[in-house]
This record gives C-alpha cells, structure tokens and sequence, in this order.
C-alpha cells in the first residue's frame, strides 16, 4: 500500500522465558512473531486478540518502546529500527501513546500543569515558561477540560477525567501517529464513550492515524476503518471492519466475534459458538497452525504445517481452509 | 410476577462506610427479591453499590469501617443481616456461596486445588477425607477441568485464569447451595473463556436449581443470563423489571443512556459517534439532594434536583425511580 503512515514488515519481538532453575531460562517466548501489516495515513486500525497474544508487544514495538528481534518498523517508509538515537528522538514527537490506566500513566507527585510540560521541556526546550503554560491551558481546553485544573494533582480527577489528560499529553507535540493501548478499558461504559468520542474528534481536527489496540469488539466493530486479529504472537487475519466481522475468514475471528455477549435479551437463545479449550501457552507451540488445538475445522494438514498468509480480494487470512 | 420461591429477601437495605468526610452511604434502601432457579442481575458502572450488596448479603463488609446500618436480608426465613459472625461461617459455603472477580486472590496459594474445592464438604458436612476427594474430583470434572484426577493436586498458580474461575464455581457449587453470589465472575477473563464459563454456569444452575445473584456492570452478559435486573446508581435501585421488558422499554433515563453506549457486536457500526453519559457518577460524600441522577439527566427538571422520586410501578413487575417514569423517563 502506498498511503501507509507505519508498515510493519516481518516483525519478531522475543522475550526470555519465566521459569526453569532460579529462573534462568534460556529460552525466549516470541510475543510477536513474524507479523506484517499497514496502517493507513488518516485511518483507524485495530488491533485485536485476547490476553497473551502480543498485541500490546506489537503497539510498543511500533513506537520502538521495545527493541524488536527482527524485521523493520517503517514510519513514512523510514526504519525506526534502524534509526540512530537522535534521529529516532526527534521521530518520536510524531508518535504518541494512550496508555489504559491513567492512575498509573500520570506521575501521582506531579501537576497537571508539569505533567503537561514535560513533552515541550524535552522537545521544544525554547518555548518560556508562560508559552508553555499557555499551551498546557490549549490542550487543556482541547480535553475539555478547564484551564484552573492546571494547578491539580492526579487524585483529584476521576478516571475518565484522567484520561482525558493522558490524550493531552500525548498530543501536546502534535503527533501524526497515535497508539491506544486499551485506553478506555478501566472506564465505565457511560464514560468510555465519552472519552472514545474525544479521540475520534481529534483525529478528525489533526489528522491523526491510530493504532487501537483492544478487547472490545463491539468498540471495534463501530470505530475502526481495519482491523487485525491475532493469535499468540500471529496476525491470523487482516481486513476492512465491515467484512471482517459480516464474514470473518479466519475461525478463530468467527469464534471471537461469536463469543460477544449481544444486549438484547431476545437473542440469548440463538446458537451459540463455543471455542473448546482453555489459552494456549506461548512457550509450548504447536507444530502447524497454533490456532489448531482449538479449531473445530482442523485438519490434519493444519496440525503439520503452518499456514501462510495469503491474500484475496484486499483481505488477509493464515489459514489453510478459510471460510466464506 | 410468579416467579416460584423467593430464596432471598433483602429489604431495605442500607451499609454505611464511616470516612474522613463523615457517613457514606454506599447502599441506600435497597429492595430485592431472588427466586429459586433465577438469575437475578443487580447492574451499574462503579460506585452504584452493587459490590457492596453482595458483601452485605455474604456478611463480609469490612467492619469498622463499614455495616449494614439498617434493613432485613431474609435467607430461609432468618435474617443474616443480624447473625453472628459464626453463625454466618456455617452458612457460607454451605447454603450460601460466592464467586469472585479475581480467582487468584480468592484461592489459597498454599494449598491444591482439589483440596480447597473438596474442604466446604469436610468443614460443613463432615464427610471424610477421601469422600470428599472423590466428590472434588467430580466436581472438577463436571466443571470442565480436564484430567481432574490429575489437576487435583495442582496448585492455583499452576491454572490458567479459566481454569481457575472454573476451580472457584467448583468449590462454590460442591455443597450444592441454594443461593450463589457471582461478583463480575468472567470480568478478569477472555471473551471465549467468558463464553465457556457463563454457559457452564448456566448449565449448572439449571441442573442445580441455584439461585444465583449475579453482579455485573456488562448489559452483555445481563442480556444473555439475567432474568430479573435491577440496575442500581449511586447507592439506589433506579429501575427493576424482567430482563425482556427492561432491554426493550427501559423506563429511567440512566438505564437509557446505558443502553445506548453499548454497541452491539452483531450489528454494522454506526460509524457516527458513539452515545454517551454527559458526567460522571456523583461522590458519596456530596450527593445531590433530589434524584441522583439529576445532574446528568437530559430531562431533569426543578422537582428532580430538590426531592428524590421513588420507585414508580409502570408495569407488572416493571418499576422506575423517576418522577417522569409515567411518560417512560422522557418530557
């Protein structure tokens, strides 16, 4: 794709394995492993997978908060992999990162107006301290937020309100790219749609691309322009929103979307689709397709080799025997 | 409503948390009847109560500095709400058990699994040890633990996060109790494991005959297991009714809002915004004198910031805690 802001060609990320003797292991667990795609400048892609699958490894590493093993991370066709320190600092304002606990992310001891001062200190050491506080009060307003909280500390807002500050934050320099990791997830939901509404808002103000990397499929579903869906460190399937969830190709993605608890009470009966068997472990692979201990279509094809992506019609799927 | 055998009875309920700003009121006169072979769903976002109801049911709300300051919680005919501290213990566990949350911090480190799945059976009927061994590892076969002979001996960290909620709805349903407190129960799991687990549940309560209080802040999972729902805020019940009518015609604005925040899954996205909740939940230490929903209600008017309505019948069984539920919440 030409219009890509971030591709990610053949990404591994691997991290040493817990356990073994004292805990020396020398084994490594690939959290992410082999993983291609493309975000397009402008759109919204979500990333989605249940715990352990490597989507928050694969949201850092595209930042480059964690060094990858293998395979490029290309920003405007640009290898952060690559990239020498203070190129990749000065790389780094144009990306930014939503993270999902905002009790955690903001530091307790400091002001919402420090808070807010850090990135220009570190970016654009320049400004005064009366420009900066200016700007702190713009992205403030921009949260909608009140300017007079400048002077707060993180305990005296609630949850979606820190939140709101954590979005300021990470666009204080004006970034292109913006990754958001579970961001809403520790909201309730009257609070959560508040919140997601702000950051759809900003990306049509700024032009902004996300990465939204999460659980909630419903959120998804109404939110996003493509979504991945992975499996133990594998993007099992790739596609438009739309089509992805009216005809998913992959079974794990028809799985996963049928899992959903629906609202309406009236359709409880319908039948239902339950994936047999518990999470696999990322240590313990098996030989073909790792998705093939749960498959209800397995094959023995499926239990011997591993599945290539392949494409067809704008959509990607890892499977031998796609459905649809 | 015919709905069978009230297992439980709360009336009135009211627990207080004594804090630095004075007397909270986490649960406010809070009303609630449980049926034999029920879902009973008590729903809301965080700090409506709900939690708080269940401890206060379970007679495990931390004292001082909290306690149930007023009310009745009628179980069989005896009110727990003024049993003692022992006579609660041989009640809990027996006929009256819980799930919680997170099943890491409710489990025993130290101790097997089957161990603790098989203990409520020698602590509350005396069975011996190796009856009850062999009633545990039923029980965890009929949980859906593979090799229960083998995961016996296992210890909880041993267990992935499924198998050990699993684990917890083994122990809680061993005795076989007439009433199960579930806390967000599949919260802290995947949604394939959610799935597995709320269908295990299901099947067991049916099987059972359980009546099951379940805590809850996802209308998913209250649309696909719930029978009664009652859906609190800020320490209040504002609406009650059967699972069917509440989702179709929800009568307070609160129930409302909530409904239109949740996409559903099933249907093409909107692509527009998503509706919200302006606001946020009031604190307890400064709630608003009249309904307590006010401050956020699209419709509220004078009356509705100076006095609290109260629950309004708009149908059978269907009630409502606004003074427009007679015009279905709306002007």
């Amino acid at each position: 794709m030409s219009d890509a802001l971030v591709s990610v060609r053949h990404l591994t990320v691997s991290f040493r394995a817990e356990g073994g003797f004292f805990g020396r292991s020398h084994r490594r667990v690939r959290a992410v492993d082999d993983v291609s795609l493309d975000v397009e400048e402008g759109s919204i892609f979500a990333l989605v997978g249940e715990s352990g699958c490597g989507k928050t490894t694969l949201g850092r590493a595209l930042l480059r908060l964690l060094p990858p093993d293998s395979g490029e991370v290309l920003f405007r066709g640009k290898d952060l992999a690559r990239m020498a320190p203070e190129e990749l600092r000065r790389q780094r304002r144009r990306m930014q990162i939503v993270f999902q606990d905002p009790y955690a992310s903001l530091n307790p001891r400091m002001r919402i107006r420090d808070t807010l001062a850090e990135p220009f200190w570190t970016h654009e050491p320049h400004l005064s301290p009366r420009e900066v506080e200016v700007r702190g009060r713009e992205l403030l307003r921009l949260v909608g937020l009140r300017g007079e909280v400048l002077g707060h500390f993180p305990h005296q807002f609630s949850g979606g309100q820190r939140q709101r500050i954590g979005i300021a934050r990470a666009l204080a320099l004006h970034p292109e790219f913006v990754v958001c990791d579970e961001a809403v997830s520790a909201l309730d939901v009257s609070i959560q749609a508040q919140v997601l509404n702000l950051l759809v808002d900003l990306r049509e103000k700024f032009s902004l691309t996300y990465l939204f990397i999460t659980h909630n499929l419903a959120v998804v579903r109404h939110l996003a322009d493509r979504v991945g869906v992975m499996f133990l460190g594998r993007v099992m399937e790739v596609g438009p929103t739309e089509e992805l969830f009216s005809t998913p190709l992959h079974p794990y993605t028809k799985f996963l979307i049928g899992a959903v608890p629906l609202p309406d009470p009236r359709r409880r009966d319908r039948e239902r689709l339950l994936l047999q068997g518990d999470v696999l472990s990322p240590t313990d692979l098996p030989p073909g397709c790792r998705f093939a201990p749960r498959c209800p279509y397995a094959r023995d094809r499926c239990r011997e080799e591993e599945p290539r992506m392949s494409e067809r019609e704008g959509r990607k799927v890892a499977c031998h025997y796609p459905l649809a | 409503m015919d709905r069978g055998n009230a297992v439980l009875q709360v009336r009135n309920l009211r627990t207080e948390f004594a804090t630095r700003r004075g007397i909270v009121p986490a649960v406010d006169g809070v009303s609630f009847e449980v049926f034999e072979g029920k879902v009973t769903g008590l729903v809301g976002e965080s700090g409506c109560g709900k939690s708080v109801t269940a401890l206060s049911i379970l007679g495990l709300v931390t004292s001082p500095p909290g306690r149930v300051a007023r009310g009745e919680i009628l179980f069989e005919g005896r009110d727990l709400a003024r049993m003692t501290p022992r006579e609660m213990g041989a009640f809990r566990g027996r006929d009256l058990s819980m799930i919680f949350q997170e099943p890491m911090t409710s489990l025993n480190p130290v101790k097997t699994v089957g161990n603790q799945v098989g203990e409520p059976l020698r602590v509350h009927l005396g069975l011996s040890a190796r009856e009850a061994r062999r009633r545990a590892e039923e029980m965890l076969d009929l949980v859906g633990i593979p090799e229960p002979q083998l995961r016996y001996g296992a210890f909880p960290h041993q267990l992935s996060g499924g198998l050990r909620q699993r684990v917890m709805i083994a122990m809680a349903l061993i005795c076989s109790p007439k009433l199960l407190v579930a806390d967000e129960p599949t919260t802290a799991l995947d949604v394939t494991i959610q799935a597995q687990v709320l269908d295990l549940m299901m099947g067991l309560k049916n099987r059972l005959g359980t009546a099951i209080v379940l805590i809850t802040h996802d209308l998913g999972v209250v649309a696909e297991t719930c029978d009664d729902v009652y859906v609190m805020y800020a320490g209040h019940i504002v609406e009650q009714g059967d699972v069917y009518r509440l989702f179709e015609r929800p009568g307070h604005p609160y129930t409302q809002g909530l409904l239109r925040c949740v996409p559903d899954a099933s249907k093409p996205g909107r692509r527009g915004p998503l509706a919200s909740i302006e606001g946020a939940v009031p604190l307890l230490t400064a709630l608003p004198p009249g309904c307590r929903f006010a401050p956020r209600c699209p419709w509220a008017q004078e009356l509705c910031h100076r006095q609290i309505p109260d629950l309004v019948a708009v149908g059978e069984g269907h009630l409502v805690r606004c003074w427009r539920a007679e015009e279905g919440g709306k002007p």
